[in-house]
């Protein structure tokens, strides 16, 4: 199965290119079951390549090709297969199966039904580069490749401006980090002789080179990760990025290519462990952002935001993890997360598609009675958000909440579970003003439907995913299945996994749990109880809930004032162009106009002359350089 | 037969006569511009499989006494450097050749592919002439067919145009025939031999005193900088742009502006190591400062020329950024560098040119809403616009990517190190997606104009036109090692002539 493996990516690569070619004219909504067929294969595939790593082959290069060589620079397109990378081969193909299907019935009456097929079938073998390759620069393809779907499929209804506007955001911005991707991977290169993975990190272990270098290599890597998982400072683009078709914002903008730069420096974990402090700045970016993103879902009322702002945050628990030293499990909660916040935002979907294009919650309610199947795997998928047991997302946090208490973060492990309240607030809010309550708008509620087979099925498989995901590859806590089997990458980071002992595991779950519950409780009373009131509460914190409204004003600042000082002073570049250098060149050209006004008179129009007159210029200027030449030569 | 550069010169040449012969029928005029340049481009891809990569010599050498009191000789040959640079620009010259001929020029025809076979000859000529006098001889007929072609079938303001371009270039190039006969002079033998024979003079460069390098560079590099254009001898290359018709500027800036690099690469380095040292940090702030104000610059341009104009300053940056390096990586970058800007670049100009054929509007704020009435247009342009800003995968990464690694491993004699330059070149990457992606936002989405409803998507000739640069822009992206291949070892003796003055290759064995 091992060397089959470039045959994952290479399927989807086929159902783009038939899709992009054909799709318009002559397959029309053939185009979907073809996508749909290509990444089920796919995930067949990566089943068996799984299996085969679990079975004992835990490192494998498959190399197709020398891609780039120049002197001692050499890039192959080459495959790592380890486990970490067959976990994420997995996650990537069985998740975007799930999505595909029923994209078919979210997307059948969208007159772009082909291309969006083609699109989403070019970045699931974007997604598979990134996390296959065995070299920075080829994962690099990967990276960017997935970085271009999300842009064309932000912008996917590009007559409006809102989807391009985003779209444009979100490439530019991830484009910021890559700058810092680009600068790591160079300086890995010059430091290392190559960007091969397994060279690199052999190399690490022969001899440790100069911390600075280092920390710049983790720093710059770092940065690269904010853009595109959407970290501080570079986390903005990601709420705007559901102004796409909503599977694109559940595939991409939560279980899959956001998720890449926690991959990444799980991937670079060797590195990172080497480089003194930028652990502690990816713990912290992490801790912050989690908490940061927490509050702004607070307030949201578009069903869409309200999940954005939770995946900023929950991909924040991710980079907390990783920073604390703990890969497996930030990886772990990468997986469950891919299933349960997948589910929630392809369970908004269906209640967006049954309420005819609605997000704004403040006109749903009740919809519960409506919607049975999306209002039951919605509540699993929140339940796991919200860390209950025995749900996925409750062994994945509380291994990172864990990790950060023993490992002595205590400031982080705080954070963390103040997070976790704010978490399960925000999701029992989202979930009661949709689905509980009167309907608030009688028009929407009935027309309201349950959405189709099609989608449904998908909804259900994700539910089991988000259910027992946890309890099958997380138990018991710490040394369950995930970390067994990850334990080679841990161990070639040289990261100590300490394993607490069993009271300090459950005391630490108890306190998750109670933190969830308590966050539930403010919730249902709020809510149900009103007490203390909502609309009440607003106007007290006053203040406050204008900034969360306003999401701490920092769209404002990004998008105005940053771009239009940069506007000015491109504006200033231009005219400094058009008037200085330009203009000194035409003063110039005027100033010798001049001066042939003045040379007319001797233009007396006898050819003789005229011959005269360069015979006489070409001898002064040869006798000129040739004296010059020879002064040179008889030196 | 190893007389085919002779060949590649001579074709458009003979193609002149049946076009002479048939100038009254303007039909038949088309089909013997396209033939001729079509037999040119098969002839020069034939050329491609005779040339042995591997080898870092000039290969196909051929060498004719023309002026043997002068040391004027007519000597050709390629290397690894030069032998892409051929098929670009015949594939370049019939891709121009065959768009005017589908409509867009309608006065003159005859008078016009003249000039485009005349021009044809030129630019071959420049990147297979080995001998200093014939070098300049091909570099100045490259002037005069473009100074008609923006002159005669260019835009509003295309007179003050073409004169800006032409006293621009004529201004670097008479310093470079100044150059050229420094040069000839200084190459005495005590014998009082004198040679014009570039292998020759790159084995006797060793009598260039280091003063004597210090100014003959100057007077080459200030050519080859106004050709690029250089920041801040940019200025004539928007006007021109501006007002050349569509063929002229995807040739204009396909071609004729990798003369500059190529120069430098051919030229300046192998010639003037000491010169080229005392001059190194100077032309690497230039092209730093070419990235960013480019891409600056072209952000808030109004006309979509204008902005792709000025996207070249930026790209043309990243060449000479790559060359001044003086390494491996640098320098093979810069030269895929050069290829790719031609494809891309060359093929983003034909693009506007046939949606401003389509629309009369190049305004960008006139334009909009296009993706939906002209699917097929917006994905051909769509993708030379991401390999213009660099998406890997396709070709404009692989160039950019290298001169970045060879910027970051530069540890030269400037002010700052390549850890200084490197990231501010690779701000640069940022630049190229804020203004591209500004651009295609403003010209393609939103919602469809009314006045462009009616408007057809690409026609066949069109396809036919983009086809091979789209295919070019894949492959080179995808597969560039067997190209690189070809360049390296070329390269590499570039580079260690430019690096070490005292290296010495034999002229031919």
């Amino acid at each position: 199965m091992i060397s089959l493996v470039w045959l994952i990516p290479a399927l989807p690569l086929g159902a783009f290119l038939i899709n992009g070619i054909f799709g318009r004219r002559w397959l029309g909504h053939l185009t979907g079951v073809i996508a749909s067929a290509a990444v089920g294969v796919s995930a067949l595939l990566a089943i068996g390549v799984f299996l085969e790593v679990l079975g004992g082959k835990t490192q494998t290069v498959v190399s197709l090709y020398r891609w780039i060589g120049v002197g001692d620079f050499t890039i192959n397109v080459a495959a790592l297969v380890d486990p970490l990378s067959s976990t994420m081969l997995l996650v990537v193909t069985v998740v975007s199966f799930l999505i595909f299907v029923y994209s078919n019935g979210y997307m059948e009456h969208d007159a772009g039904f082909y291309r969006f097929f083609a699109w989403l079938s070019l970045f699931v073998f974007a997604m598979l580069i990134l996390v296959m390759a065995d070299n920075y620069l080829l994962m690099f393809v990967g990276w960017e490749g997935v970085g271009l779907c999300s842009y064309l499929l932000i912008g996917f209804w590009f007559e409006r401006p809102a989807p391009y506007y985003a779209a444009k955001k979100a490439f530019v911005m991830n484009r910021i980090g890559d700058w810092g991707y680009t600068i790591g991977i160079i300086t890995i290169f010059l430091v290392f002789g190559s960007m091969n993975f397994v060279d690199v990190f052999k190399r690490l272990e022969v001899g440790a080179p100069a911390q600075a270098s280092l920390t710049l290599i983790c720093v710059a890597l770092f940065f690269g990760a904010t853009g595109k998982s959407a970290q501080l400072p570079l986390y903005s683009w990601l709420p705007d990025a559901m102004e796409g078709p909503t599977p694109v914002s559940a595939l991409i903008h939560a279980a899959t290519m956001v998720t890449s730069g926690v991959y990444l420096v799980a991937r670079s974990m060797p590195l990172f462990d080497h480089a003194g402090p930028s652990l502690q700045v990816v713990g912290v970016v992490g801790a912050i952002t989690a908490i940061f993103a927490a509050t702004i879902a607070l307030v949201q009322f578009d069903i869409k935001r309200v999940m954005a702002y939770s995946t900023v945050s929950q991909l924040g628990y991710m980079f907390l993890a990783l920073g604390v030293g703990a890969p497996v499990a930030a990886i772990f909660h990468l997986a469950t997360h891919a299933f349960f916040k997948a589910l929630l935002f392809l369970g908004s979907g269906s209640v967006i598609h049954g309420l005819g294009g609605e997000q704004d919650m403040r006109k749903m309610g009740g919809l519960r009675r409506k919607m049975p199947v999306t209002f039951w795997t919605m509540l699993i998928a929140g339940g796991a958000l919200a860390a209950l047991p025995p749900l996925a997302g409750f062994w994945s946090k509380d291994e990172i909440l864990g990790a950060a208490f023993v490992n002595g973060h205590f400031l982080l492990y705080a954070i963390g579970i103040v997070t976790a309240v704010l978490t399960a607030f925000y999701v029992t809010r989202a979930l009661w003003m949709t689905f509980y309550g009167e309907p608030r708008d009688h028009h929407l509620y009935d027309h309201a439907h349950e959405s189709p087979r099609v989608m449904t099925l998908p909804l259900g498989a994700l539910a089991v995913g988000s259910a027992v995901l946890g309890i099958v590859i997380g138990f018991p806590p710490e040394q369950g299945f995930i970390h067994r089997f990850l334990a080679p990458v841990v161990e070639a980071a040289g990261v100590a996994e300490t394993t607490p002992e069993l009271v300090t595991v459950v005391a630490l779950a108890a306190v998750s749990v109670v933190a969830g519950l308590i966050g539930i409780a403010i919730g249902v009373s709020m809510y149900v109880r009103h007490r203390p009131d909502p609309a009440a509460l607003t106007r007290t914190a006053g203040p406050v809930y204008r900034i969360l409204v306003n999401k701490y004003y920092i769209d404002e600042l990004y998008d105005h004032r940053l771009v239009e000082a940069a506007r000015a002073f491109a504006g200033a570049a231009w005219a400094f162009d058009i008037h200085i250098i330009d203009g000194l060149a035409n003063r110039l050209g005027w100033a010798l106009a001049m001066g042939g006004q003045g040379l007319r008179r001797a233009q007396t129009g006898i050819v003789g002359n005229y011959a005269l007159t360069i015979v006489a210029g070409l001898l002064l200027v040869l006798v000129a350089y040739g004296g010059y030449a020879a002064g040179i030569l008889g030196r | 037969m190893t007389n085919v550069l002779s060949l590649l010169v001579v074709i458009p040449l003979a193609g002149l006569i049946p076009l002479f012969l048939f100038r009254k029928d303007e039909r038949a005029a088309k089909q013997v511009a396209i033939t001729t340049t079509f037999v040119e481009l098969v002839v020069s891809l034939w050329m491609l499989t005779q040339f042995v990569p591997g080898e870092a010599g000039f290969q196909l050498v051929e060498r004719l006494q023309w002026l043997p009191s002068l040391g004027i000789s007519y000597l050709v040959g390629v290397d690894g450097i030069s032998v892409f640079l051929v098929p670009m620009t015949t594939l370049l010259t019939f891709i121009a050749v065959l768009y005017s001929s589908g409509g867009a020029i309608k006065t003159r025809i005859v008078e016009y592919m003249t000039a485009f076979l005349l021009l044809e000859v030129g630019m071959v000529g420049v990147f297979v002439a080995l001998d200093l006098f014939l070098f300049y001889i091909f570099f100045e007929l490259m002037l005069v067919p473009m100074y008609l072609i923006i002159g005669i079938w260019g835009g509003p303001r295309r007179i003050y145009a073409t004169l800006k371009f032409v006293i621009f270039t004529l201004a670097g190039s008479l310093l470079m025939l100044v150059g050229i006969v420094a040069v000839y002079v200084a190459s005495a033998d005590p014998s009082g031999t004198r040679t014009l024979s570039l292998p020759d003079l790159i084995e006797l460069r060793g009598r260039f005193p280091a003063d004597f390098q210090f100014w003959a560079f100057l007077a080459f590099a200030l050519a080859f900088a106004i050709k690029m254009p250089m920041v801040p001898f940019h200025t004539w290359l928007p006007d021109a742009h501006v007002e050349a018709p569509t063929a002229g500027s995807i040739v204009l800036a396909g071609v004729l502006l990798k003369a500059g690099g190529y120069g430098f690469l051919r030229f300046g380095l192998p010639l003037f190591p000491i010169g080229v040292q005392a001059w190194l940090p100077v032309l690497i702030v230039l092209s730093v400062i070419a990235i960013l104000y480019g891409a600056i610059v072209s952000a808030v341009q109004k006309d979509l020329k204008k902005l792709v104009a000025y996207s070249s300053v930026a790209h043309m940056g990243f060449v000479t950024l790559g060359i001044f390096v003086l390494n491996l990586q640098g320098g093979v970058g810069a030269v895929l560098q050069m290829l790719n800007h031609g494809f891309v670049t060359g093929a983003l100009f034909l693009f506007v040119g046939i949606q401003y054929e389509k629309t009369h509007r190049r305004m960008i704020a006139d334009l909009g809403g296009l993706a939906n009435m002209w699917p097929l247009f917006t994905t051909f342009f769509g993708v030379f616009v991401f390999a213009s800003l660099g998406l890997p995968g396709l070709n404009g990464f692989v160039g950019e990517f290298l001169v970045l690694l060879g910027t970051f491993a530069f540890s030269g004699a400037p002010p700052l190190g390549g850890l200084f330059w490197g990231p501010l070149a690779a701000i640069g990457v940022i630049l190229a997606a804020v203004y591209l992606l500004w651009m295609f936002q403003r010209v393609m989405y939103g919602p469809v104009r009314e006045a462009y409803r009616a408007l057809p998507d690409l026609s066949r000739l069109e396809v036919a036109c983009a086809l091979p640069l789209l295919l070019l822009t894949v492959i080179l992206g995808v597969v560039p090692q067997p190209f690189i291949a070809y360049i390296q070892p070329s390269l590499d003796r570039v580079i260690r002539l430019a690096t070490d003055p005292s290296f010495v290759v034999v002229a031919f064995k």
